[in-house]
């Protein structure tokens, strides 16, 4: 690994400070960065880690189910979080995917989305649970919706020195879901991430989300599908509909994983699979 | 911040000085931010039970605990354990006792070369300490992110079992 200049910023406008300098990069859990530091991947001046800035590491709730869960709380507290599991069950059903207890005791779910990788298992969960990703600056900050945050593989729309500070739920659904398409049971990247979510009134759909991972450049929305779901009746035939419409918002790569083929095939299917799913959950 | 005095990647960055208390022992060090808890508990203190495996994070040889949370030591950078309290594989006996999870190990032969032991003991012990109540398939589960390439799991399975199982007796015993 190559030498780096190490800071430990104790206040947010300090480590937004260091971090716009160039060739800076944010330490959050490390479970990316130091692996990358390692492999050459990653070869930052100097590193800014965010551990000793105080309340970025906790899930706080409201009395409506609204959660905010900051950067730096780790994904195994956000897995076994009992808001999370209950409000967002997706979130925390994606966070208990990411590679071991081992890992999931260091890495963040923080770390995860600002690392962009479009096969993140927590940004399925984040997306249908409409999250508003809280950023810090130097100039004061702002708000971005999670499905505006991406703009490529490993590129999000954050600027020098801007950090995510934290995730804020508002709408939590009755019921969602989320399932990771995969070979081993554990230690494995995702082949697709399907997450949908829904509230249901007497037999109808009254709102319905999906997000999918690892099937386009970055996590995306499959608002067609949603749209066609809102409204209806529940039948075996509108979630056909919606499998196939989310497939069809889909542009894969094939890749050493599996083919693009197989992937929008299976996005038709799981996304089918994870709205049946979050409806018995609602 | 002026960077006119680094020169990128060829001379080493100012060491820092950290304190890491290991096993119940402190560590005044001064180390690299570049070096691993791994590099650092192997290299500068001389534990060299903590194995290295991949150096990835995939293989869980270099399993330590950190604040109660079995982490993988290869993926960590020395500096931010500062002040935390670490335990390895040589922190686990305890007045010349081994530690039940280490027992259960011999007693069942969950090794062949040993090389994975140190990692899978102290995930072991993470767990148990949380949960020794879980089911032969959480605890597989949540072994996942350790690797052994000799035995095929078995024996180590049976060692976590009968060690979850002892610890529940002692648990049981003393709340009578």
């Amino acid at each position: 690994m190559k030498s780096f200049d190490f800071f430990e910023p104790t206040t947010l406008a300090e480590a937004s400070r260091l971090f716009a300098e160039e060739h800076a990069q944010l330490l959050a859990g490390g479970t990316d960065l130091v692996i990358g530091m390692k492999a050459s991947t990653e070869t930052p001046q100097s590193v800014i880690s965010l551990q000793k800035i105080q309340g970025l590491d906790s899930i706080t709730s409201d009395s409506d189910g609204g959660i905010t869960i900051g950067a730096m709380t780790k994904v195994r507290e956000v897995e076994l979080s009992d808001d999370v599991q209950k409000y967002h069950t997706a979130l925390a059903e994606g966070a208990s995917e990411i590679g071991s207890i081992q890992i999931r005791n260091l890495a963040t779910i923080g770390g995860n989305i600002a690392h962009a990788s479009p096969a993140a298992d927590t940004v399925a969960g984040l997306l249908v649970a409409d999250a508003q990703v809280d950023i810090a600056s130097a100039d004061g900050g702002r708000s971005v919706p999670i499905n505006e945050l991406f703009t490529g593989p490993g590129q999000t729309v954050l600027k020098p020195g801007e950090i995510i500070t934290q995730f804020r739920l508002p709408n939590p659904a009755s019921g969602s879901h989320y399932i990771k398409h995969k070979i081993r049971e554990v230690m494995d990247l995702a082949f697709i991430g399907v997450a949908s979510a829904v509230n249901i009134d007497n037999g109808t759909i009254t709102d319905a989300r999906i997000g999918l991972a690892a099937v386009a450049p970055t996590p995306i929305r499959a608002t067609e599908a949603e749209d066609l779901l809102k409204g209806k009746e529940i039948t075996s035939e509108l979630l056909e509909q919606a499998g196939e419409a989310a497939a069809a918002a889909t542009s894969p790569i094939s890749d050493l994983r599996c083919s693009a083929e197989h992937r929008k095939e299976m996005v038709n299917v799981l996304t089918r699979r994870t709205l049946q799913l979050a409806i018995d959950r609602a | 911040m002026s960077r006119s005095n680094t020169s990128f990647g060829l001379q080493a960055s100012p060491k820092h000085p950290v304190t890491l208390n290991v096993n119940g022992d402190e560590h005044d060090l001064l180390i690299e931010p570049r070096k691993t808890l791994l590099a650092v508990l192997r290299d500068t203190i001389g534990l060299t039970g903590t194995k290295e495996g991949c150096s990835t994070g995939d293989c869980g040889a270099c399993t330590v605990i950190v604040d109660g949370k079995a982490v993988t030591s290869c993926m960590v950078l020395g500096v931010t354990a500062s002040g935390k309290e670490i335990t390895t594989i040589e922190g686990l006996a305890s007045d010349g006792e081994l530690h039940p999870i280490q027992q259960a190990f011999i007693n069942t032969g969950g090794y062949q070369c040993g090389f994975c032991t140190p990692g899978f003991i102290m995930a072991s012990k993470a767990l148990v300490d949380e949960n020794p109540n879980r089911t032969e398939e959480e605890f597989r589960f949540a072994l996942g992110g350790n690797i052994c390439r000799c035995t095929g799991y078995t024996k180590i399975l049976e060692a976590v079992l009968q060690a979850a199982e002892e610890i529940r007796t002692t648990h049981r015993e003393q709340a009578e």
